[in-house]
């Protein structure tokens, strides 16, 4: 049986977004797949963590899409963490309502791949930037994906975003047709 | 004995006005009318239980004196100013044209040219005391014609100055017989004798003495009062502000009822006016009442008995006059046709002053004796004709406002919120804290907003939270919080003001109506306050954004900091308006609009995430292609 799969897109400026707006286009056309952009239904921060429940539990994948800020999420992500994730309820002794669901980051940087690297301008591998996330899907005993990662999107001409597109569509097509994969790094 | 005396004179009034006004209001007449029938019961006609109904209503005429004081508080200087036009205009053409037109009614029913001139004059007055105890009781002071009929009467209370000037010389062979000059003060005042240029300088040393000592002494001495901390002494302060004033304008020939007015006028603005309004009031509507009931008992039934269709036809020839001549004048300032006939029908009796002028213009010899009881049982009559006439308007006329002088109810509960006013704001506040749990008080003053309300299961209390004995009974002393949510701009004030004075522990939010009136509630001691439409308007303009395309967060943004720019700039034009240089506030405005489109238009290239960076992109984008 095919996974459904929950799109938790953040973006604060989607409007001037190129790559960011394609990747999301494209997964909206994907069979499965339910978008759901935080800021723009929760433009107040006021986020309903009865809805965001009952969304992830209808749900076995979760992707969460943004661009990379600072090395993290935009801030609504992390709004979103704390008071969705309910201790008791994604964590905790007793906190099993996401259990063996699947975990995925799509993220996009500015930077070329190279600057993600020990000796790059970053010092660190996007890998070793997204261990919070990483480490967040384990403590709700989720299955974490390998990310989707879309480089250099600053002098990304149309043809690239176009080809970062297709890469995406068919990464949620295997997750929602696949069967996750425990991936060790 | 004289103790024993007054005390049979005080329970026989008060006994009276006891039984009698209840009924009156049960029966939906008003107090006036009951006062008057109060009067004409224990009056010499039919229980005899009084009889120098005079001396009570030498005393009686107090409550008019403080009646004005207390409309003096509510007006301020600048108010009065500007209702000058007003004054000199609809008064001046209501004197004027009603005196003509009752002479001419006088002269065509058989009178010399004179005595129909005076009688003229006497009758075009009409009774400040029934007027504005009426309109008050129906909460139409402030309506447009309550606001005419103060105006009118106001010009008729200066009027009697003159007119009892002008009166002697209507006195066969011509200013001759004993006129001295403030004959309705019975002891003769001080400017009796002095040539006319030391008596008009007496006058205005009076008016100077009552405009200064008003600010100069009365405001340190209030002040010095209310740090006693005795209520009583606070009370005996005021009743002996405005004794003395009447007495000051009395000994210079004045009427003291103008003097009041001008001692009321000089302490509008001051801190203590509610303060001063609520010891007075209670004062004010005993005597006021006694007087009614005093004119009541002074009406000569035997004399009507005697002759019923000339009484008869006096009253309803001068009613008739004066609501005429009324209304065409209301309606000339532009009133509604409802406004200008309950204008004309409240002004429509003839007034107090009536009495004195009688006995002034008979003691001059221009009117005969008989006349002259035939009049003053016509004056105490027409009295009786306008609570009358009022009610028919009420129930036909006007737009069945009805009179709400229900008590407040009793407040069993002790919260630490309390909410006054509980309309479209006051709900959304009350259901929000009662949600989270926070129990509030809720005070209402609209009777059918309570019951509909109540139905819904709301717990609220009937009363007027302008009042501080209202407040205090609601538990402002311990409570942490009062919100003040009340619709009218002027109650709100009064409510702020009255709150920080009376209970300095508690924290007030307020409402305001638009940016002037936030300052205004400032000013009054609210801690916060919230202009009623700002957010609703800041939302619409989020919405339109939105319907325009713009995401939500962003379109949200943009509200967030115009709500910013817009406080910042309340606490600019704060600022320059109390300099009060209207110039300087226009120009700071529009420095602050110029501002608002630069700040906004900034923030859209600044949002982060302008392509997918994170950071100012642009820059980014070309600093990575020099790299590449």
């Amino acid at each position: 049986m095919p996974h459904k799969i929950l799109l938790l897109f953040a973006h604060p400026s989607i409007r001037r977004s190129r790559v960011n707006r394609a990747l999301l286009d494209a997964a909206s056309a994907v069979a499965g797949v339910t978008v759901h952009d935080l800021y723009e239904t929760y433009p107040d921060f006021a986020i309903d963590v009865d809805r965001e429940q009952r969304l992830l539990l209808d749900h076995d994948a979760i992707v969460c899409q943004h661009p990379l800020f600072w090395y993290s999420a935009p801030a609504i992500v992390r709004e979103w963490q704390d008071l969705v994730l309910e201790h008791g309820w994604a964590y905790g002794r007793h906190g099993r309502a996401l259990e063996g669901k699947t975990w995925m980051q799509a993220v996009s940087t500015g930077g070329r791949e190279g600057a993600y690297r020990e000796d790059g301008l970053n010092r660190y591998s996007i890998d070793e930037l997204l261990r919070p996330f990483e480490a967040t899907a384990h403590l709700c005993h989720m299955v974490w994906q390998r990310p989707f990662v879309v480089h250099a999107t600053h002098v990304a001409e149309a043809a690239e975003i176009d080809a970062a597109a297709d890469a995406f569509r068919a990464r949620l097509v295997a997750l929602r047709d696949g069967s996750p994969v425990r991936v060790v790094v | 004995m004289a103790a024993d005396a007054l005390l049979v004179q005080s329970a026989t009034y008060l006994g009276a006005a006891v039984v009698s006004v209840p009924i009156a209001e049960r029966l939906g007449l008003g107090s006036v009318l009951g006062y008057l029938v109060a009067g004409v019961m224990v009056g010499p006609a039919v229980l005899g239980l009084v009889s120098g109904a005079e001396d009570v209503m030498h005393v009686a005429e107090f409550g008019v004196v403080m009646m004005l004081f207390l409309v003096g508080l509510e007006l301020q200087p600048s108010k009065l100013w500007a209702m000058r036009g007003a004054v000199f205009g609809l008064g001046g053409a209501q004197v004027v044209a009603t005196a003509a037109a009752v002479a001419l009614a006088a002269v065509a029913a058989g009178l010399g040219l004179a005595p129909a001139f005076a009688v003229g004059l006497i009758l075009a007055m009409s009774s400040t005391a029934m007027v504005l105890q009426a309109l008050a009781e129906k909460g139409l002071l402030k309506s447009p014609a309550g606001e005419t009929s103060f105006a009118v009467l106001l010009f008729q209370d200066i009027a009697v100055i003159p007119i009892l000037a002008v009166m002697p010389l209507l006195a066969p062979g011509g200013g001759g017989g004993d006129h001295g000059a403030g004959a309705h003060a019975d002891g003769g005042t001080l400017v009796d004798g002095l040539p006319g240029w030391a008596a008009a300088l007496l006058v205005l040393a009076a008016v100077g003495v009552i405009v200064l000592g008003g600010r100069l002494v009365m405001r340190p001495l209030f002040m010095a009062m209310a740090r006693l901390r005795m209520r009583e002494i606070f009370t005996a302060t005021a009743l002996l502000l405005v004794a003395g004033t009447a007495l000051i304008m009395e000994s210079v020939g004045l009427s003291p009822a103008l003097g009041a007015f001008l001692a009321g006028v000089v302490l509008a603005d001051s801190e203590f006016r509610h303060e001063i309004e609520t010891d007075i009031a209670p004062f004010k509507g005993l005597l006021l009442g006694l007087f009614f009931i005093a004119v009541g008992a002074g009406i000569q039934i035997d004399l009507i008995l005697a002759r019923p269709l000339a009484v008869a036809a006096i009253v309803l020839a001068v009613v008739a006059i004066k609501a005429a001549v009324l209304y065409a004048i209301a309606r000339s300032a532009r009133l509604n046709r409802s406004d200008a006939l309950l204008t004309a029908i409240a002004l429509s009796q003839i007034g107090e002053f009536a009495f004195v002028l009688i006995g002034f213009a008979s003691q001059n010899r221009i009117l005969a004796g008989d006349l002259a009881a035939l009049l003053t049982a016509s004056v105490a009559l027409s009295m009786l004709t306008t609570p009358i006439l009022l009610i028919l308007f009420e129930r036909f006329a006007s737009g069945a406002e009805t009179a709400d002088d229900r008590p407040a109810d009793a407040i069993d509960e002790r919260n630490r919120v309390i909410i006054a006013g509980f309309g479209r704001v006051g709900q959304i506040v009350g259901r929000l804290l009662i949600g989270r749990g926070v129990p509030v008080t809720v005070l209402e003053h609209d009777a059918e907003q309570l019951e509909a309300l109540r139905r819904f299961g709301f717990k609220l209390y009937y009363g007027d939270a302008r009042r501080h004995d209202l407040l205090e009974a609601a538990g402002a002393a311990e409570a942490a919080l009062l919100v003040v949510a009340t619709d009218d701009k002027e109650t709100t004030t009064e409510i702020v003001e009255t709150a920080r004075r009376n209970f300095p522990g508690l924290k007030i939010v307020a409402r305001a109506y638009d940016r002037p009136h936030a300052y205004e509630v400032e000013e009054a001691g609210a801690d916060r306050v919230v202009r009623e439409t700002f957010e609703g308007g800041i939302e619409m303009a989020t919405e339109s954004l939105r319907v325009l395309g713009v995401p939500a967060f962003e379109a949200n943004r943009l509200g967030r900091i115009f709500r910013r720019h817009d406080i910042e700039t309340m606490d600019v034009l704060r600022v320059v308006r109390k300099t009060g240089d209207r110039d300087a506030y226009g120009l700071a405005f529009r420095q602050r609009r110029e501002m608002l489109s630069s700040v906004l238009t900034r923030d859209v290239q600044t949002v982060p995430g302008t392509d997918d960076s994170g950071w100012d992109a642009e820059t980014l984008r070309r600093e990575s292609r020099g790299e590449g």
